[in-house]
């Protein structure tokens, strides 16, 4: 097996220019599959920008990524689209549940537009996340904790082959980034590719490795 | 999961929502109520000019109007003058006729008229007999009163009316009058100008109609008939009818009917065209020509023409109004839910769910207003009837499918720069408020 056939993300000489600043500059990783990923860096180091490019929501302005050997420069909007829906599972930091949805339902939201929905296999990705006794709960009647639980199990239905999650305790309490954490530990050992966007030290230290960015560029690689 | 979806968006926006639904129901409410008074103005219009009078002109075949109007011929007995009589007279017992034609019930009213010369003193003046309410029994067992009373609406009448009852009871011009010196209720003498008899009339009335009749009197048909020494003979017979306002098939009939195709006469025959309806007098009433006062039959065209397209620009302009006004409501409520929109598409929806979701709710609720909207504008329509033309607008069904296309029209319009924003959303930029 050759070594890029291995990598599930290859991102080379990757920059991103929004007209005279460059928020990425000259970017190369290569992530290799079920490894747990750590971005770290100061505010406005890029971090955000590269998960966005990792994630299809952005392109890059120079380079080459390439997600499960598909190079993504190559793509229209609408297959980056499909990318999204087949291979990539999204945290974000503020949650983004749709407030007129269950939690049940809002897991299926993702079901819907990746294939059918199935209630079953939604219910049990909220008891992975320890959440089925919560499922007809709407988003306004679960803690920060709960709702960030719901947001990883419609990150996880559709089995991306990559989870990016950006600052996934950014809004947590302690006790919820002990939960919160411990589901990223528990999908990591069961083989996930996690790349998390932080700039707490004590997230990124759960990962196996870290990478530091600061004015665009990889300042460390650990 | 859709649906699920549609229906708690409608939940979570609901004044939004009502907003929305309000304003379509505004804009197809007044279409509706334009609409409505559009498609049934052709008959309000008509019965409107019907107040100005007759549109359509009886007179004997053999007679030039003019003639009819200013000569007696065929008083000298024997079988020529028999036929002069039928050239230049109508038979008043074949008058109830006209009510039998194929649009019986479009002739309103009408009234015969016969003119006889009288001397009153020392002057020589037209006393023109004519029917004022006329009570008719129809062989088809129908009663009808007709008469001059109503198709002079604009008269100015001071005293009673004539009235078939009273026999020598006569209406006096306003300029004769006063050359006279009569009033309602004085009497005087007049004198068959031909024959020397003399009757005594009453004057019940004296009128003004703003044009030659003010220095003329009016009498009872009966009256005028034994002053000119023409029993059962009328001269001219006024008829006011309800028309459907000429197009280019009436207008190409009224030059000749046979030049029509049969589809096309079937159509013109069918149809209460004022040539059609003259047609059909001359038909059943073979010795007389009825002549249409194209004056009459023209204005309603023109006037019917003008005011529905009036109409037309005014629907246009009011649901142009609700579109812009629900562009702005819809693209509100897309603002509001940049984030959810941008979720949906950062888990992989396209732009063609994303809009066709967004376009389902507004369509729901434009659906709802639409039908509060439509049952408004019946009610509308109903209110603008009675107040402009003092009876109620019918309001077609065609309207209800036309109603439907504007809901249609009027959403998609409202709603196309809010789906164009949907398109040109970024998740990035509303996810992590890049």
């Amino acid at each position: 097996m050759s070594e890029s056939a291995r990598n599930i993300l290859e991102i080379t000489d990757v920059s991103k220019i929004y007209g005279p600043l460059k928020a990425l500059e000259t970017i190369n990783l290569t992530v290799p599959p079920g490894q747990w990923l750590a971005i770290m860096g100061p505010s406005g180091s890029g971090k955000t920008t590269l998960m966005n490019i990792i994630g299809c929501l952005d392109t890059a302005s120079e380079g080459a990524v390439r997600l499960d050997g598909l190079n993504l420069a190559q793509l229209t909007r609408a297959e980056l689209t499909g990318i999204r829906r087949e291979a990539i599972g999204l945290i974000f930091q503020q949650f983004h549940l749709i407030s007129y949805l269950t939690a049940l339902e809002n897991v299926m939201v993702a079901q819907f537009y990746h294939s059918m929905v199935d209630e079953g296999e939604a219910l049990a990705a909220l008891e992975r996340v320890g959440l089925a006794d919560r499922a007809k709960h709407l988003p306004r009647q679960l803690s920060g904790g709960e709702q960030q639980r719901v947001c990883i199990a419609r990150a996880l239905i559709n089995h991306p082959k990559i989870i990016l999650a950006d600052e996934p305790t950014g809004n947590l309490d302690e006790a919820n980034e002990s939960l919160v954490m411990d589901i990223l530990h528990n999908l990591h050992q069961a083989g996930s590719t996690i790349v998390v966007v932080t700039h707490a030290p004590e997230v990124a230290a759960h990962a196996e490795r870290v990478i530091v960015l600061e004015h665009g560029r990889v300042v460390s690689d650990k | 999961m859709f649906w699920k979806m549609v229906a708690g968006a409608l939940r979570r926006q609901k004044g939004k929502h009502v907003m929305i639904a309000f304003t379509v129901g505004l804009g197809v409410s007044l279409a509706t109520a334009m609409l409505g008074v559009m498609f049934d103005i052709g008959d309000k219009v008509n019965q409107e000019l019907k107040a100005y009078g007759a549109n359509l002109n009886v007179i004997p075949r053999g007679a030039s109007l003019l003639g009819d109007k200013y000569q007696l011929a065929g008083d000298d007995g024997g079988e020529a003058a028999e036929e002069v009589l039928a050239a230049n007279y109508i038979r008043e017992d074949e008058l109830y006729k006209i009510k039998m034609i194929f649009w019986a019930y479009n002739i309103v009213d009408f009234s015969p008229y016969l003119t006889a010369r009288v001397k009153v003193g020392n002057e020589e003046i037209n006393l023109v007999g004519a029917w004022f309410n006329k009570h008719l029994s129809l062989p088809t067992g129908d009663e009808v009163d007709t008469g001059m009373a109503s198709m002079k609406s604009w008269w100015k009448i001071e005293g009673q009316p004539v009235d078939e009852a009273f026999p020598d009871g006569v209406m006096v011009g306003r300029n004769l009058a006063g050359k006279l010196k009569l009033a309602p209720g004085s009497t005087f003498e007049a004198a068959a100008a031909d024959s020397g008899l003399v009757k005594t009339l009453t004057v019940r009335s004296v009128f003004s109609s703003g044009g030659e009749e003010d220095d003329e009197i009016f009498a009872p048909l009966a009256l005028a008939q034994e002053l000119a020494g023409k029993p059962g003979l009328v001269q001219r017979v006024e008829v006011s009818a309800l028309t459907t306002p000429e197009n280019d098939l009436a207008r190409k009939a009224a030059q000749n009917p046979d030049h029509l195709s049969r589809q096309e006469w079937d159509t013109w025959y069918c149809t209460a065209y004022i040539s059609s309806i003259a047609y059909q007098i001359e038909e059943i009433m073979p010795g007389v020509r009825v002549k249409p006062v194209m004056r009459v039959a023209e204005s309603e065209g023109t006037i019917l023409h003008k005011t529905q397209l009036m109409i037309v620009l005014l629907t246009i302009l009011t649901l142009l109004c609700s579109a812009l006004a629900i562009s702005n409501l819809v693209t509100a409520n897309i603002m509001e839910r940049s984030v959810e929109i941008g979720l949906m598409k950062a888990l992989g929806a396209t732009n063609l769910s994303v809009s066709l979701l967004v376009l389902t709710e507004m369509l729901i609720v434009a659906f709802m207003g639409g039908v509060c909207g439509y049952l408004a504008g019946l009610g509308l329509a109903r209110f603008i009837g009675l107040a402009v033309f003092g009876t109620s607008v019918e309001v077609k069904t065609v309207v209800i499918p036309i109603t439907v296309l504007m809901i249609l029209a009027v959403t998609l319009l409202g709603s196309l720069p809010s789906l164009r924003s949907i398109l040109h959303l970024r998740p990035t930029e509303v996810l992590h408020g890049r």
